[in-house]
This record gives structure tokens, sequence and C-alpha cells, in this order.
């Protein structure tokens, strides 16, 4: 899939920062300004990442306005369903799933028009 | 006065005019489903006891004749044909996913095709709802989708309901069908039909569609999740996004609705369906399809878990907070006061009152149609706070108050397309500082820009 693919300076080893590509689909990407694709760099932190940090970083670094069109309490609003390198998080854990390098995530807003 | 007379006079034989259509209208419905009694047996009652298909046990040659591409596809077969013969199919919403999929099913040779639908047939729908014509306009869709499919296989039973599927209706209904199509447009109905078919025990293929995507998912089929497994709880209202409001590229649902058809087929034909417990996501921008693996049916789900506590059907729209019928959903953040009609701002302009029209809309809406005096400033971009625009909102206000010297608050009028951002605007422009903007009095326009077209001027665009 292309896009997909993180950047890391080749010398520099990969300690506790990782690259993780964030998708928004369905007009969850209308909160973003549009833009579907957001390729970030997390920085470095004792604990590995998982969704719930995650979540709270977007909040913070990429969702200024109107948090409560994405997020209820510290999970996703109802409607958004979150998929962790093509699957259900169901399947991964939720919450607590831990991010790995490259790892893809996606929101998506279920649609409802016909 | 001579001008005064020939309004009149043209107003009265466009008002004779109208008549005259609707009469037509009417004959024609009436027309259309006297057929529709002829050769169902006055099936189109709503919502009735159907007989049950007669099996059969071979095709006819006129069958086989009609069917022969299908019929040597070893996946399907003689016994596959057969089995579409004595299936029945509920398409719920006959609009831009019910056409395709209802048309692909009629031709396919599906035995019964049942066609809910509680509107009727308007021209901003021919872009993407293609069984129904610029001739049917002002028909209930079911009526115009049967008499469209009737032409294209006349073998099929076709049984339009011209009415909204509702709690009371809609399990009876269903029971009636071996497959249900979800192919409708707003949330409450999505929860119904979910709830419906997990009570009746029915697969459901549901597609969806809006802007330039699509999700399909085949729900309550051979232990998979149902819709509320996926989704416990409904979207919060303010996030849902409808075609009429979001717009949709017409080949979209029309994709979406065929790869629905598709499934039915490969269900009722018994090869089974790729979306049980997955979901296909159609990204039509990027030209890419994606197969989602879903989780398992819950067994804490509310309908169909072990213990449910959905055991007959709710007031859905009560459960989602929002209408399944209802066009456009109508905001009240404002009072009255705060509010004026088309006429009234009609006076206004030809009184020549100071003051700015900032119209909300998006620049692609502004782009279709617009007033020339108005000033574009995206809802958006108010609630950002953008300066630019501000600042250009700003001298549009000093501009305009040095016509006049009145020092009352200086009036600020706010449009949009049906007036429900209009009045998000206003609670906007009602913050702004005095120090830097002077006192405003912002008022927003009931109804919008379609109701100037409606009620001022028809030469305007509605869209
Ligand atoms: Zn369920």
């Amino acid at each position: 899939m292309p896009g997909t693919v993180g950047f890391w300076p080749a010398l520099e080893p990969p300690v506790c920062v990782v690259v993780h590509c964030f998708y928004f689909r369905g007009g969850a990407e209308l909160l973003f300004d549009g833009v579907k694709k957001h390729q970030v760099t997390l920085p470095c932190q004792p604990e590995p990442w998982d969704i719930r940090n995650l979540l709270k970083w977007i909040r913070q670094n990429l969702l200024k306005e109107r948090p409560e069109l994405f997020m209820q309490g510290e999970s996703v609003r109802p409607g958004i369903l979150v998929l962790i390198n093509d699957a259900d998080w169901e399947l991964m854990g939720e919450l607590d799933y831990k991010l790995q390098d490259q790892d893809n995530v996606l929101f998506i807003s279920t649609l409802h028009g016909g | 006065m001579a001008d005064g007379a020939e309004a009149a006079r043209l107003s009265a034989e466009i008002g004779q005019r109208e008549q005259e259509l609707r009469g037509l209208r009417e004959r024609l419905a009436t027309v259309l489903l006297g057929d529709a009694a002829a050769t169902e047996d006055g099936a189109s009652a709503f919502p009735g006891d159907l007989p049950p298909l007669p099996a059969q046990a071979s095709l006819s040659p006129a069958d086989i004749l009609r069917y022969s591409r299908q019929l040597v596809l070893p996946e399907l077969g003689v016994r596959g044909q057969l089995r579409l013969a004595r299936s029945s199919v509920l398409v719920v919403g006959c609009g831009g996913l019910g056409c395709p999929l209802a048309q692909y099913l009629a031709a396919a040779g599906i035995g019964r095709l049942g066609l809910v639908d509680h509107d009727v047939v308007e021209t901003s729908n021919l872009h993407r709802q293609v069984l129904h014509g610029e001739a049917r306009r002002g028909l209930p869709k079911a009526i115009s989708a049967a008499a469209a499919l009737r032409l294209l296989n006349s073998t099929v039973q076709y049984v339009p309901y011209c009415g909204a599927l509702s709690p009371r209706t809609a399990l009876e209904l269903v029971r009636q069908y071996d497959v249900v199509a979800d192919c409708s447009d707003n949330v409450p109905t999505r929860y119904l039909v979910n709830d419906a078919c997990v009570l009746a025990d029915k697969p459901l293929v549901s597609g969806s569609a809006l802007r330039l995507e699509g999700q399909l998912v085949v729900y309550n089929y051979h232990g998979g999740p149902c819709y509320r497994c996926l989704f416990p709880k409904p979207p919060p209202p303010e996030t849902v996004t409808n075609c009429a409001d979001g717009g949709v590229l017409g080949v979209v649902p029309g994709i979406m609705g065929c790869i629905q058809a598709l499934e039915v087929l490969k269900i009722v034909s018994g090869m089974g369906s790729s979306f049980s417990q997955f979901m296909l996501m159609f990204d039509a921008r990027e030209g890419r399809f994606r197969n989602i693996k879903l989780r398992p049916k819950k067994p804490d789900c509310d309908v169909c878990g072990d213990n449910p506590s959905v055991t007959c059907l709710q007031d859905y729209e009560a459960f989602c907070g929002s209408s399944a019928t209802d066009k456009c959903k109508t905001l009240h953040l404002l009072s009255s006061k705060d509010r004026i009609s088309v006429e009234q701002y009609k006076k206004l302009l030809d009184e020549q009152v100071p003051h700015v029209l900032v119209d909300v809309r998006p620049p692609v809406e502004v782009d279709i149609c617009h007033l020339v005096h108005a000033v574009h400033i995206p809802l958006s971009k108010l609630e950002e706070k953008d300066e630019e625009y501000l600042e250009y909102l700003k001298k549009r206000i000093c501009e305009e108050k040095q016509r006049t010297n009145s020092q009352t608050s200086f009036p600020v009028y706010v449009v949009c397309k049906l007036g429900n951002d209009s009045q998000k605007a206003v609670k906007i422009l009602q913050e702004l500082p005095v120090k830097e903007f002077g006192s405003v009095l912002a008022k927003d326009i009931k109804g919008g820009l379609m109701a100037w077209a409606s009620k001022i001027d028809p030469t305007f665009p509605q869209y």
C-alpha cells in the first residue's frame, strides 16, 4: 500500500519513537481539515504507546476544535470505527492495544446515506 | 397597474396548470398501481400477507433462454436459478442504492421484490436514482421503481410499499421475505431494519454511501455480528451527514448497490456471502476497495446477544435522536427575535436599509448560486475565528456604516442554504468584540436561500 511506509533516519537507532500513519475516512477527515492521511512521529516516552494515549495525543495535537465530534470520554464517539492494520480494534484489545512501529490506524465514520 | 394585472393572470394560469399536473400524476399513479394490483393480486397494501412463491421444479424454455448466460456458470447453474426464482427480497429504500440493487435482482430473476419507500421522486434524485425518470417526478418512488422494473422483467413479482418502514409494521413485513437489503438513508431506519432482521432471523445486506465513499456489511448471517454488535450506541445526531447536506456522486451508491445485489444473489443461490464479519470500504477518489475484518457476534449485544434487552421493536427515532423521514434537520438555536423571514429581508432590500448580508455557505455552494451583494464567509472560517475573514467583515461593516447616521446597532444578516448554519453563525457574530466591530445586531434569515428561491425569487436556483 503506497504511503504507509514511515521514514527513518538510517543511522539513528529506533529507540522509543514510533512512526505511524493515521487515516480518516467516511467524513471523519473533515474534523482534521480534510486531511485524510497523517503520518506522524510520536514523541519518546518510557511506556509503550497504546491507543488510549494515541487518542489523547490526537486530541491535543491534531484536533483542537470541537473534540466532541470525534471523542467521547477517553474513547472515540459512537459511530466511529477504529481499525488497526485493517482489523476491527475490538479484535486487538481496543484502547489497550500496544502500538508497533509502522502500524496503520484508521478511523472510519460510518456512513448512513443511500 | 397593467403589469399587476398581467402578473395576476399569469399566476392564475400557473395555478391552473399545476392543478392539471397534479391530476395527471394522480391518474398515472393509479394506472401504475392498478397494473401492480392486477399482476400481484392486490399485494400493494401495506403490509399485507403475501402468498408463498410457487415451488418450481424446472425452468421453462423461456427461462432458459432469458437466463442462459448465467445458467452456464457452474457456481449458479439450474439449481441456483431455481433458488433465485423462489426467493424474495425486501428492498428498504428505493433511492441511490435501492435502484441499481433492485434492477440487477429483477434482471437476474429473483422471485419477488418488496420495494419500500415513503418518498416521492424529485428532480434532485435523478442523478443517482436511476430507475426513476423525468416523467415520474412527483410519483411515489416505490411505484415508480416497480413500473421501471416491470419493463425490465415482467416475470418477477413486485410489491411496492408506499410508506416508511415503522416499528409497527417492520417485523411483519421482514418475516415475509428471505433476505433484506438496507438501502435506507438514515440512522433510525438502520437500527430498525437490523433489529427486525435479528428478531425475524433474516440476513441483512447493508449498504451506504456519501460523497465519494461507500460501505457494505452483511449482518446477522451464519452466526456473524449484527449492526448493533458493531454500533451498540447510535452516533450523536450532530455528527450524521445525509446526502442532501454532504453531497454524493451518483455512481458511488450505484457501485455499492450493485455489490449489495451481488451479495444478495450469492446468499439466495446458496454460494454464501463474502461480507459476514467483514466490511467492504470503497474510496472512489483513490479507486480503492478495502476489506476489513470485523469483530464476531457479541455475546452482550442488546438484540442478538445471549440475554437480549431488545425483544420487540422500539421507538428508533427517540433512540437515535433524529427523524427517519425528514430530509433535513431543523435547528432551533435562536429565538424568533434573532431571526427574520425572507419577506422581511426583501422589504429591507426594497427600502435600501443599510446592512451587511453574510453568506456562510462553503465556497462550492456559493459557486452554484448566490446573492450578488452578499459577503462570503464560510461558517468554518467563522468558527475558527479566521483573522483574514474577520478583518474583511470588519471592513465591510465600516463601509456600510458610512451610509447611515443611525446610532443604533448596525444590522448584519446571515444567510445559508436552509437556515441552520446561519443560526450557528449568528451565535458567533453575537460574541464579536464591540471594541473592534462596533455595536452589531446579528440576525439570520429563516429558511435561507431555498426559502428565498421558493417565496421571493422563482428564478433563483434550488439545489
Ligand atoms: Zn448483535
